[in-house]
């Protein structure tokens, strides 16, 4: 994977670190079937941390993102994410998704709505908003993502980036606290993996919690301020990303850097 | 950087964590019960309904089926045997099994030649449809359908020679000059086999059918289950060319002839299978010559293959369409024209990607050849409505009569669909 | 400046209808016709032949004549004094009553069956797996006789239900199955507002669409309201009252009674008859098609991917609401086209009713009518224009639907 697509300056006055905690996992276990998936992770993150996490496919690592908004059930462990902890009582759910946004790779846009009505779904429906209310603050929202003009396309009439950076605003519009992303840039031409990451920074910019799993180490080196290296379903390594990829430490790491940086 | 917390964030695992068993509540039967039947209060409902509505239907079938009677030879006997308790009559089977199969009129000492043409379609198919066969075997399915006339109507050997000659002819002339001309290869191909026809047939002596090894069945002696397997299988062999021709008309380019096609696929598919079946057996003979008879069988089969190639028109025009744009081009590009490009290019791919939709329609069709029985065809559901619950000794006996006949459409029609669902994982993967 | 000739001009040359692409296919076309024309020209002759050898000819004059047979099911008056046409018309309302009959609860089975099918419960969607497999496979023929037959031969004879030892009972008073059909109540108007009941009818028929009206009405006042407020209002008590209010007041005002069946005699007598062909059929007919268009909605719902489900799901919305607004509207779009095939396939299935004596319109057209004048070609060809014309109405349905829903791409 390249260091490429991130050629500006980064503003880091709003990306401070809190110590108030958003999400706080502790020994946690997940099971599919006899299969160990997910073996005590621990991890608290704060709010204002800009996490990426990496690893080999297979890892756990999309896996560990999706028990945080209970799109996946734990079998064992505890998860407090805002305060709330994460149980089978549906109101929890409830409660934490809508503080939660995330982004999937293969973006996942509803076909059958436009843009706008892609954006307005959640806040009309969860959010109780009015109508026109939730279309201003779709067309906002749009408007960060740079796509203003294509709000009353459908997804299928959109490139890839355009569709991912739709799906970023449709989180957005649910005014989340933490924006969880699932290798959003996997699916996408290298030409619109870029406008993605902007996207993705300027989010960063604002001081917004975010969980990346991703492969663009380039966004891992500048904008994240800790990098978690899962494997076989454990945290194996985190650190800072300058200590990270300078000086690893656990020789699965060392493999997996040397293969993913091509050195 | 200024946005670090004070703590240090590094860390770094001591050691691998072994993979570890499922917590026990995760395991095991309860949790698979908890999981799959009773997960919710609804959920435990519709197990306990299910559950009810299969105890009911298994404690009325199986006494019945257990306590069956498969020896006496009528009715009466079998209500004496059983005496009151509960059990199927199934002597009716053991009895008319014969009759079930092959119809009341089919001679008994020649049961074994239907049985053999039925065991020879086995080795006919299969290269048809398993693709890893080796291709010789193709050879024996040319000559399976002269064969197989031969050995069900029986009569003069000569007649599905000089049959089987006409199609050779054919094949030699259209494989000699189809490759400079397809027009050419095609009607000489035609006029070939109409004169090895014409010749063979005026060759083949008057009365031959009488003193023949085989003797002759008419094809009004056909019934029972063979009958729907005859039209099954003949029907569909015989409309996939035709299905082929309709859909590559479908989409040609020349209004006149592509309006021909639409117009017959959609009048044949608008309307039931049964008027075409009413025009079978009371319009078509007005259609022929005023002095030829041209029995039903024949009749019923012209209609069924009309019906089914309007069908079978449709799955392959799908499978042309699914066709990639670039394959058309790509053919027009090498300097083939139509029917190379049809022959060599397109339709190997388009047919096989139709097979699975055409294997439907097979389905499908087989089940409606139980239509027949309507236009007083004796099929297998003909005999039962017919001679079998008709006849003194058996009025009555339809559980088991019915039940056989569903059971034995139950076996091919299923069986031909895990075919075709065998077939269409197969293709998925198959790099095409 | 030089002189500029013109191109070459090709005089037509014969080959040129073989070897030149702007005649070639008109030169195909040309044989093509002439094939076609030849070959009607050879059926027309022999259909004139053998007519004329027959003494027959082509004439519809028949239909007015008297029919002369009796049709126990009936939706308008018939008696055999009536003419073939009025018998046919007779049999045609019979085969739209089995068809939309048939629809209606062949989309009920089928939706059923195919969202158990999927449910997570292993036992029933096994279940639901073993119905779709025995029913797709075994033919609907079959199984009309099957339902026949139990109608026939295993419902008791209106005299079992005779005499202070009667081996059968009618259900809550109410319905009485016998081998000879099913009794149901007769609702009936005491003092309607009409001297007849058909007009009766109508107006319940008018009230109800006034109902949808209104209920259509409030929707659109509900939306309006969750646009402009963002909560939606709850219309649940105020659609009951809408649709049950006029209903119950219009049945009260005419003064609805039901005419019970009774025993009279050897048969039952009053209430609605509905006699055990028409069961047969319809029965059969919607469990058989009902498996069909069970693995329509099983396709259409999985071919959802679980993608939209769990970014929806992300979204923070229930699931009933993922099911509404997200996999509901996308799934239709891909189950609605085959379902109306399947309708299509009822309506020619339906034809089936020759089997068992249910006198629809290939029963009486096709089968009493044709025995009994012999004019075979006339009474082939209007039947075959009936379901023809049926089934275009059908597709006109279906590609108006198409054109309606296709997903907008690019």
């Amino acid at each position: 994977m390249s260091d490429l697509a991130i050629e500006r300056e980064i503003d880091r006055t709003k990306m401070s670190v809190s110590d108030e905690v958003a999400i706080q996992i502790t020994g946690m276990n997940k099971w599919y079937g006899q299969f160990h998936v997910l073996r005590d992770i621990n991890l608290t993150v704060n709010r204002g941390e800009r996490i990426v996490i990496a690893g080999p496919s297979g890892s756990g690592k999309s896996t560990m993102i999706r028990c945080l908004n209970a799109l996946e059930e734990h079998q064992e462990g505890q998860i407090i994410v805002d305060g709330t902890e994460l149980t089978s009582d549906l109101k929890n759910i409830d409660k934490i998704r809508s503080e939660v946004g995330m982004c999937f790779q293969h973006f996942n846009l509803f076909p059958h709505l436009t843009i706008l009505e892609n954006c307005t779904l959640a806040p009309i429906w969860v959010r109780k908003m009015p109508k026109k209310e939730a279309e201003d603050l779709a067309m906002h929202f749009l408007e960060k993502v740079k796509i203003p003009d294509q709000a009353n396309k459908y997804p299928g009439m959109l490139s890839g980036g355009q569709q991912q950076r739709v799906a970023i605003a449709r989180s957005l519009c649910m005014k989340p606290r933490i924006m969880l992303f699932d290798e959003p840039t996997s699916a996408l031409d290298p030409e619109m993996i870029k406008e993605v990451l902007d996207t993705m920074i300027e989010l960063a910019e604002e001081g917004m919690t975010m969980l990346c799993v991703t492969h663009e180490m380039g966004f891992a080196r500048q904008v994240a301020n800790r990098v978690i290296f899962m494997a076989d379903g454990q945290i194996v390594e985190q650190n800072e990303p300058e200590e990270f990829f300078n000086n690893p430490q656990s020789d699965r790491t060392k493999q997996f850097l040397s293969q993913i940086l091509g050195h | 950087m200024t946005d670090q917390t004070t703590n240090s964030i590094a860390f770094v695992a001591d050691g691998n964590i072994p993979q570890s068993p499922p917590p026990a509540r995760e395991t095991g039967v309860v949790k698979w019960m908890r999981e799959n039947l009773f997960s919710s209060w609804a959920n435990s409902l519709l197990t306990i309904v299910a559950g009810l509505v299969i105890y009911m239907v298994l404690s009325g079938a199986l006494p019945w089926m257990w306590n069956g009677v498969w020896t006496t030879s009528s009715l009466s006997e079998c209500r004496e045997v059983l005496a009151g308790e509960v059990g199927g009559c199934f002597s009716v089977l053991s009895e008319r099994w014969n009759q079930l199969l092959f119809g009341f009129q089919y001679p008994q000492d020649q049961y074994w030649r239907p049985t053999l043409a039925f065991v020879l379609l086995f080795i006919a198919g299969a290269p048809v449809l398993f693709f890893d066969l080796p291709r010789k075997m193709l050879a024996f399915t040319a000559v399976y359908p002269f064969l197989a006339f031969y050995l069900i109507w029986g009569g003069t050997i000569m007649a599905p020679i000089v049959a089987f000659l006409g199609m050779g002819a054919a094949a030699f002339v259209f494989q000699t000059y189809g490759k400079g001309s397809f027009a050419l290869g095609f009607f000489g191909a035609i006029v070939a086999a109409f004169a090895v026809w014409i010749i063979g047939g005026a060759l083949i002596p008057e009365g031959a059918s009488e003193t023949a090894m085989l003797q002759a069945v008419p094809s009004r002696d056909l019934g029972g289950f063979m009958l729907n397997l005859m039209l099954g299988v003949t029907c569909v062999s015989l409309s996939v060319p035709l299905g082929i021709a309709l859909a590559l008309g479908r989409q040609s380019d020349m209004p006149l002839i592509k309006w021909i096609c639409i117009i017959f696929i959609e009048f044949v598919r608008g309307v039931p299978l049964i008027t075409l079946l009413f025009v079978a057996s009371v319009m078509l003979s007005y259609f022929f010559p005023p002095d030829s008879t041209v029995d039903l069988f024949l009749r019923v089969v012209i209609m069924i293959t009309m019906f089914s190639a309007a069908y079978i028109a449709e799955v392959i025009r799908g499978g042309l369409a699914a066709l990639p744009k670039g394959q058309y081009e790509a053919a027009d590009s090498l300097g083939l024209d139509y029917p190379q490009a049809m022959r060599l290019i397109i339709l190997p791919q388009a047919l096989k990607i139709s097979i699975p939709g055409i294997v439907n329609v097979a389905v499908g069709l087989f089940k409606d050849t139980t239509l027949v029985s309507v236009i007083s065809m004796f099929d297998l559901v003909g005999m039962i409505r017919g001679p079998i619950l008709a006849s003194t000794e058996w009025a009555g006996v339809y559980w088991e009569l019915l039940g056989a006949a569903a059971i034995l459409f139950f076996i091919v029609c299923y069986g031909i669909s895990q075919y075709s669902q065998w077939l269409e994982r197969r293709l998925a993967t198959d790099h095409r | 400046m030089s002189t500029l000739t013109d191109p070459p001009k090709d005089s037509f040359r014969l080959s040129m209808l073989i070897n030149d692409t702007r005649y070639r296919s008109l030169t195909f076309q040309a044989l093509a016709f002439l094939a076609l024309a030849l070959s009607f020209m050879y059926l027309g002759n022999n259909l004139i032949a053998n007519l004329r050898a027959a003494g027959l000819n082509i004439n519809f004059g028949f239909l007015t004549d008297t029919a002369g047979y009796d049709i126990s099911q009936k939706l308008v008056e018939y008696s055999n004094q009536d003419s073939h046409s009025r018998a046919a018309f007779v049999g045609l309302l019979n085969t739209i009553l089995v068809a939309v009959l048939a629809c209606v609860t062949a989309t009920v089975f089928g939706v059923i069956a195919g969202v158990l099918r999927l449910s997570n419960n292993w036992l029933v969607s096994k279940l639901m797996a073993f119905y779709v497999e025995i029913f797709r496979n075994i033919p609907v023929l079959i199984w009309i006789i099957i339902i026949f037959t139990i109608m026939t031969a295993v419902m008791p004879a209106p005299r079992a239900f005779r005499g202070d030892n009667a081996t059968a009972t009618m259900v809550f008073d109410a319905f009485a199955f016998t081998n000879r059909g099913i009794y149901t109540p007769l609702p009936w108007f005491a003092n309607g507002i009409f001297e007849s009941q058909a007009l009766n009818w109508l107006l319940v028929l008018v009230v109800a669409c006034g109902s949808w009206f209104a209920a259509r009405r409030v929707n659109v006042w509900a939306t309006a309201k969750q646009e402009a407020t963002g909560e939606r209002p709850n219309t649940l008590p105020m659609l009951l009252g809408i649709w049950l209010a006029p209903f119950l007041i219009l049945m009260l005002i005419m003064g609805l009674t039901w005419e019970y069946p009774a025993l009279k005699g050897f048969n039952f007598q009053g209430g609605i008859k509905i006699g055990g062909p028409l069961i047969a059929l319809w029965f059969a007919l919607s469990i058989y098609t009902g498996a069909f268009i069970a693995e329509n909605v099983r396709a259409g719902i999985q071919a959802v991917s679980k993608g939209q489900t769990e970014a929806a799901a992300a979204l923070g919305l229930r699931p009933s609401k993922v099911m509404n607004l997200v996999v509901l509207p996308q799934a239709l779009r891909i189950i609605i086209p085959p379902l109306i095939s399947q309708y299509l396939n009822i309506t020619k299935n339906s034809s089936l009713a020759i089997a068992v004596g249910y006198a629809d319109i290939t029963a009486t057209l096709g089968g009493i009518t044709l025995n009994q004048t012999g004019r075979a070609i006339e009474c082939v060809l209007l039947l075959m224009a009936f379901y023809l014309t049926a089934s275009l109405l059908i597709s006109l349905v279906m590609n108006v639907y198409n054109a309606s829903v296709k997903l907008k791409e690019r």
